[in-house]
């Protein structure tokens, strides 16, 4: 398993703490079960908190914690449940979340752009480091065009057009 | 019609370079069969019972003859020399190998074709009215609103993996010949008291397993709001869509469940955050679009034709032809030619490559270069000058092209079935064949009028047979074949599901099941203007069920 984000392969200073085990020192990513029961618990540490929701888990239950949060991970149980590509829009672009949003599970070369293009910036590839990166620096390669706006930045073919149809007006 | 720019064509030339890439991962063993399954389908690659298909998308069924002389090459080059037309209005090779079908995409990648979204858990090609452009009924043309869905909609990165297949369908007049009542989405052009232009929503209209007409969750959208809206719908359907049973996975299930409206609260909520976004279209986009499927240069003529009116006066076999293929045109002077895919005892929707050769040269001579293919499996010439069509008819005639059965019985409509398709129950086309053949004389279909037929292989009702006014599902019980019969059916502006008679029928017996269903509404109907379906709503299905399982 290798982490990568922003292009590079990072180590995971994470802990995915299980619903039944103490807490750890460090920084510690917990279910939204644990989240809700041992909030107090949780807001009392110093050391960085994250959230795993699994696909079928709503982030509309968290979106009044989201300042909690600095790694908010979103499963895909199979990479065929593309519930998680409309969670992590609405995160980044209604809610605002500026944190790290991590997709793990059933995390693929063929959907990983994807998952970029809705808000996703880190992603737990299962490959070593080197197969890993490759995979993520290879499927950033291959589409350059795309046809919808999303919180991603990339120029969409709507906007390229309508600036063409300014210049040639102005001209 | 719609021409790529360069925008459209370097997507549809890196998706081409990037399925290359993924069949070479399959093929050296990198990607599992199970990984690479749904990437073959989103470029339109089934796995079907003796080889691969690639089904190609036409874009609302309209494609001009430079595309349609690739196909032939497409079918000549790397297939069994045919091509077969679709429900969707599109385009299926039954024989292609996988190692070619990279070079496939690039050869249509030139003339501006693509398989992208034809199949898989995402949004599929856009259907709409055949007759787009060209309809007299019609309020406006709906293929600059497709061709948008088409461009929003290709590779969206929400949703690529929805719960299960998504279709939309358009039609811009009253006359509802796209079938929009029965696809996931169904939008109707209409006006509102100002005369300004908009559509009305339909939501949850699906067959298969469960068969249901959509409800209309908005009554009037603002045009400019088009995208916005869509981008709701799916965004609810992709969170609240059913994952856990892939027969309870479409959008209609979900509406049925929780309701349409609050279905359409769940939309209009999130609608209101994206509305006011880049999703808007602005009117100097839509003007762009349009003048894409701006009229063709149609000549100032006559609504009548001399010459027209002497060959349907001396050649009975054309006379015939116009009376059942042929439909009025909203420009004077000119008809829409309906060009039958039926020949008697024939297979629904083959075309050979020799004769989409011709009929592109036929296109190019007689109607601006332009095709169309329908849902019923035929195609059209929707611009063919009324002086013009006995000329067309002796070149469609040469071709085995010229099948006068438009919208008659043998007209029917039939999914690949056991022939072809890994899922069906049954064959359909051999079925097909024999109807066709038992009803084919003229003056006979002539008797029995306007009428349907559609015939199913099995429950996922590809060729939508609960609303055929004659429906017909095969289903496999302990390894034989057997065909249930539905009556009533029907996809147009009044859909309806239709209903099952009963107790299906044996291979030897279903052709005389049909018969008497016909023999029966020709004995009962009060006139001959009375039609199948009339007749059927009139009477319901009592003296049907009579005739046919008896009293019991």
């Amino acid at each position: 398993m290798a982490l990568v984000k922003n292009n590079l392969v990072i180590e995971d200073k994470w802990i995915f703490v299980q619903d039944e085990d103490d807490l750890p020192n460090g920084d510690i990513i917990v279910s939204l079960t644990r989240w809700k029961n041992d909030r107090e618990t949780l807001l009392k540490r110093s050391d960085g908190l994250g959230i795993v929701l699994k696909s079928g888990e709503n982030p509309d239950q968290i979106v009044d914690d989201l300042a909690f949060f600095q790694v908010i991970a979103l499963t895909f149980p199979a990479f065929t449940d593309g519930r998680a590509y409309s969670y992590a829009r609405l995160l980044r672009e209604r809610h605002g979340f500026d944190g790290e949003i991590r997709a793990i599970g059933d995390v693929l070369r063929d959907q990983v752009f994807l998952m970029h293009r809705c808000g996703f910036d880190a992603f737990d590839i299962k490959a070593g480091d080197n197969k890993a990166l490759a995979i993520w620096l290879d499927a950033q390669k291959e589409m350059t065009t795309f046809y919808q706006p999303t919180g991603d930045g990339r120029k969409t073919v709507r906007s390229l057009r309508d600036r063409r149809r300014l210049a040639k007006a102005a001209s | 019609m719609y021409k790529y720019d360069d925008y459209d064509q370097q997507l549809v030339d890196e998706r081409v370079a990037q399925f290359r890439d993924q069949v070479n991962r399959r093929l050296s063993g990198e990607l599992s069969e199970e990984e690479f399954r749904p990437l073959r389908l989103m470029n339109g690659v089934y796995l079907q019972l003796h080889a691969y298909m690639l089904r190609v998308a036409i874009p609302y069924g309209t494609f001009n003859s430079t595309q349609l002389r690739q196909f032939a090459y497409v079918a000549r080059n790397y297939d069994k020399g045919y091509g077969h037309f679709t429900t969707r209005q599109n385009i299926q090779f039954n024989w292609p190998k996988l190692v070619d079908i990279p070079d496939i995409l690039n050869d249509l990648a030139k003339v501006q074709m693509h398989a992208i979204q034809t199949s898989g858990n995402c949004i599929r090609n856009t259907t709409t009215d055949q007759y787009a452009g060209a309809a007299f009924d019609e309020l406006e043309d709906p293929r600059p609103w497709c061709e948008l869905i088409r461009q929003w909609s290709t590779m969206h990165p929400e949703f690529t993996y929805l719960p299960r297949k998504f279709k939309m369908a358009v039609t811009g007049s009253p006359t509802d010949r796209a079938a929009v009542a029965v696809h996931d989405i169904g939008l109707r052009i209409r006006r509102d008291d100002q005369g300004e232009l908009g559509f009305e929503v339909m939501v949850g209209g699906g067959l298969g397993r469960t068969p249901m007409v959509g409800k209309t969750i908005c009554e009037f959208l603002p045009k400019e709001d088009l995208l916005s809206y869509l981008e709701a719908i799916l965004r609810v359907y992709n969170q609240f869509g059913r994952r856990d049973n892939k027969y309870k996975a479409r959008v209609k299930i979900l509406v049925h469940e929780i309701g349409a409206e609050t279905f359409a609260n769940l939309v209009e909520k999130e609608w209101e955050h994206i509305r006011d976004s880049a999703l808007q279209v602005s009117p100097e986009e839509i003007d762009s679009l349009r003048s894409y499927f701006a009229p063709p240069a149609f000549e100032k003529l006559p609504s009548l034709s001399a010459e027209f009116a002497e060959k349907v006066g001396s050649d009975q076999e054309f006379a015939y032809w116009v009376q059942n293929n042929v439909r009025e045109h909203k420009q004077q002077g000119y008809a829409i030619a309906n060009i039958s895919l039926k020949p008697i005892g024939g297979i629904p929707g083959d075309i050979s490559h020799v004769q989409m050769d011709a009929l592109a040269d036929m296109a190019d001579q007689f109607s601006f270069g332009e095709i169309r293919s329908t849902h019923e499996q035929n195609l059209v010439l929707a611009h063919v000058k009324r002086s013009d069509l006995y000329a067309l008819w002796q070149g469609l005639k040469e071709q085995g092209l010229a099948t006068p059965n438009s919208g008659l019985i043998t007209d029917l409509i039939a999914c690949p079935g056991l022939d072809y398709c890994a899922l069906a129950n049954s064959r359909s086309i051999p079925l097909a064949q024999r109807i066709s053949e038992r009803f084919g004389e003229l003056d006979r279909q002539h008797d029995i009028g306007k009428i349907q037929i559609k015939i199913s292989g099995c429950i996922n009702a590809c060729t939508h047979h609960h609303v055929g006014h004659i429906g017909i599902l095969g289903v496999d019980k302990k390894g034989q074949e057997f065909y249930q019969i539905t009556l009533g059916g029907r996809a147009d502006e009044h859909a309806q599901i239709g209903k099952i008679l009963g107790a299906g029928f044996s291979t030897d017996e279903i052709v005389d099941a049909v018969e008497t269903v016909i023999n029966i509404y020709l004995s009962l109907r009060e006139n001959s203007e009375e039609t199948f379906l009339d007749a059927y709503n009139r009477v319901g299905d009592t003296p049907f069920k009579e005739a046919l399982y008896g009293t019991r």
